[in-house]
């Protein structure tokens, strides 16, 4: 019984984590590529719950819904980009500020457009259901979720680490205005990544919206996750939004299990430790 | 000679003093929200705009204090004195302890490390049901009663009661921006790098100025406390911790009036937006971006750009 425990406390830590990992890899490369830390990525999680919903309430298509929400949202994080952030350059406190009223505005937009009621996204029958293996049990979601976000983890890598674009996003992570010197589109791919980050952000929302439910408040609820993740790992790293995302779910999972009352505290106590002792995170560099 | 802005300081404590026996209960309600909320920000811009360390936690101290004193007056029957020296003494240590993490990053890193830690907070006051009472918070902390002749649960002796707290605080915060270490602080934000070559503990003045600040936010949060005889999560959320530094780029950062007056603007517009309307937080969000589009200075600096 005990080691079933465990097992299954794993397993739901481990699967939490893949979805922020959906969530917290955007947030990170947003701020390697831009240097803008998003306080309004999760409402982009949030918006994409809500309109996944709303899709799969017309369609009943779950990967519609996927999809739709996904989509929409990259867009209203381009415009969002293009019209807002990118006057403000790199003042930190304008972008806290700016990136706050957007998360404000989109949350009052939602409360006004869905209502104030808790949601929950009805899952496709292939995906509801428990797999059960001896004594234990494992919600066939949760395995979904594990998979979506590693096929979605080695593409993104993949991408960033063996195409040319993603050489060009590279660059532009290290060092924007040499980026810019031999030729690479910067405004561009700062455009791309962003759109990227809130499309990510927003699937996680709509696949979230299955097992955490739709709900206000969530967006502020979710984001110190997502910092916690891209603080521990290190920002800008896509390796380290893995391993920190993996590493927060299953310390969060395993705080709520084992403390209940202290549930925060289990999370934030050991990336306190961590961050004495290497202050950029796991694979941040200065 | 005594500077212009003490002047305009000690002028806008007065005028509202004056004002107010004149006003009906709501405004003065309002006004004394401002005043407690004034010491909030003021204490925020000795981080953000003198030492120019924005914090995203610091609802955190002003929520500890006000829990202290929820908890102290409630199960305890504490009395003024105690909830005072307790509330701020457990902001200062919180301060203290955040404080190590925080000051060892710099820029983005300590932008997010302020705000995981002002969720940890948030997160006891939310979750340790058994100490906070969770979400439903703590209710019924009775105004103190200090043995004056007038009784602090009236809104005019509480005002005033009130005002006196901000104008100890405004008077202390400026003794401390004007004094040697306030002026290594302003060093700090122009340039590190050059203050640590003329020898300063730069990363002393750093942590001293994010303790300070601290204590001065859980100040502000015990009067708080028994202001709304009610404390919340709400109180230490993150929403409260960037309504304040929203006070502070409004009024304009690097000023001790500045914050005061975004402090009562904001306080002002908040409740009167709702009144009309219930989609106040769309009009909020419209401040937060018509403010670092328009006045990113904030409302002193514009002010001070057009007489220069």
């Amino acid at each position: 019984m005990r080691a079933a425990f465990w097992i299954t406390q794993t397993f739901n830590g481990l699967s939490y984590g893949a979805l922020l990992f959906l969530l917290a890899s955007g947030l990170s490369l947003i701020f390697g590529v831009m240097r803008i830390v998003n306080l309004a990525h999760g409402s982009y999680f949030l918006l994409g719950g809500y309109i996944g919903l709303s899709v799969i309430w017309r369609t009943g298509s779950f990967p519609l819904a996927l999809v739709g929400g996904a989509v929409a949202v990259a867009l209203i994080g381009i415009g969002m980009e293009r019209i807002f952030l990118r006057r403000l350059g790199t003042q930190t406190l304008g972008q806290v500020l700016m990136t706050i009223g957007f998360a404000l505005i989109f949350q009052d937009l939602a409360l006004l457009i869905w209502g104030g009621d808790p949601y929950s996204l009805p899952l496709p029958p292939a995906l509801s259901g428990v797999l059960t293996v001896g004594e234990l049990r494992f919600p066939r979601y949760r395995i979904f979720i594990l998979a979506l976000a590693a096929v979605i983890g080695a593409g993104l890598w993949l991408a960033l680490d063996r195409t040319r674009v993603g050489a060009m996003i590279r660059a532009a992570v290290d060092d924007a205005e040499m980026a810019a010197g031999v030729g690479i589109r910067v405004p561009t791919i700062s455009m791309g990544v962003f759109a990227l980050g809130a499309f990510l952000a927003a699937l996680g929302g709509v696949i979230g919206g299955g097992f955490l439910g739709v709900y206000p408040g969530l967006d502020f609820e979710i984001l110190p996750y997502a910092f916690v993740v891209v603080i521990v790992g290190g920002l800008g790293s896509l390796p380290g939004a893995m391993v920190g995302s993996l590493l927060v779910g299953l310390l969060d999972n395993f705080g709520k299990a084992l403390f209940p009352e202290l549930a925060y505290f289990t999370l934030f106590a050991p990336m306190a430790l961590i961050l004495a002792l290497r202050p950029t995170g796991l694979f941040g560099r200065t | 000679m005594i500077p212009r802005r003490v002047v305009a300081g000690l002028g806008a404590a007065a005028l509202a003093a004056l004002v107010a026996p004149a006003l009906s209960a709501y405004p003065l309600t309002l006004l004394t929200q401002a005043a407690i909320i004034a010491i909030l920000a003021m204490s925020l811009d000795v981080l953000l705009g003198y030492t120019g360390l924005p914090s995203l936690g610091h609802a955190a101290y002003f929520g500890v204090a006000a829990y202290a004193v929820g908890i102290l007056t409630v199960d305890y029957q504490c009395s003024f004195l105690t909830c005072l020296v307790v509330g701020v003494a457990l902001a200062t240590l919180t301060a203290a302890i955040f404080g190590l993490l925080a000051i060892r990053a710099a820029g983005t890193y300590f932008l997010m490390i302020t705000l995981a830690l002002g969720m940890v907070v948030w997160g006891l006051a939310f979750r340790w049901v058994s100490m906070t009472k969770g979400d439903n918070g703590i209710a019924g902390v009775p105004r103190p009663e200090l043995g004056l002749p007038w009784s602090l649960s009236l809104p005019l002796p509480f005002f005033y009661f009130a005002l006196t707290a901000t104008v100890v605080a405004w008077a202390l915060l400026g003794l401390l921006v004007r004094s040697p270490f306030g002026m290594g602080l302003q060093g700090i934000r122009e340039s590190e790098t050059r203050m640590r070559a003329l020898g300063y503990n730069v990363w002393l003045h750093k942590y001293l100025a994010f303790v300070i600040a601290g204590a001065f936010a859980g100040f502000a949060g015990v009067f708080w406390a028994y202001y709304n005889g009610f404390v919340s999560p709400v109180d230490v959320q993150l929403v409260t911790s960037v309504e304040t530094l929203l006070m502070v780029a409004l009024g304009g950062p690097g000023t001790l009036a500045g914050p005061a007056l975004g402090a009562t603007l904001i306080v002002f517009l908040k409740n009167f937006v709702s009144v009309y309307t219930k989609r106040w937080l769309l009009i909020l969000g419209a401040v937060y971006i018509g403010v670092i589009l328009f006045a990113p200075q904030g409302v002193l600096g514009a002010f001070k750009r057009r007489s220069a």
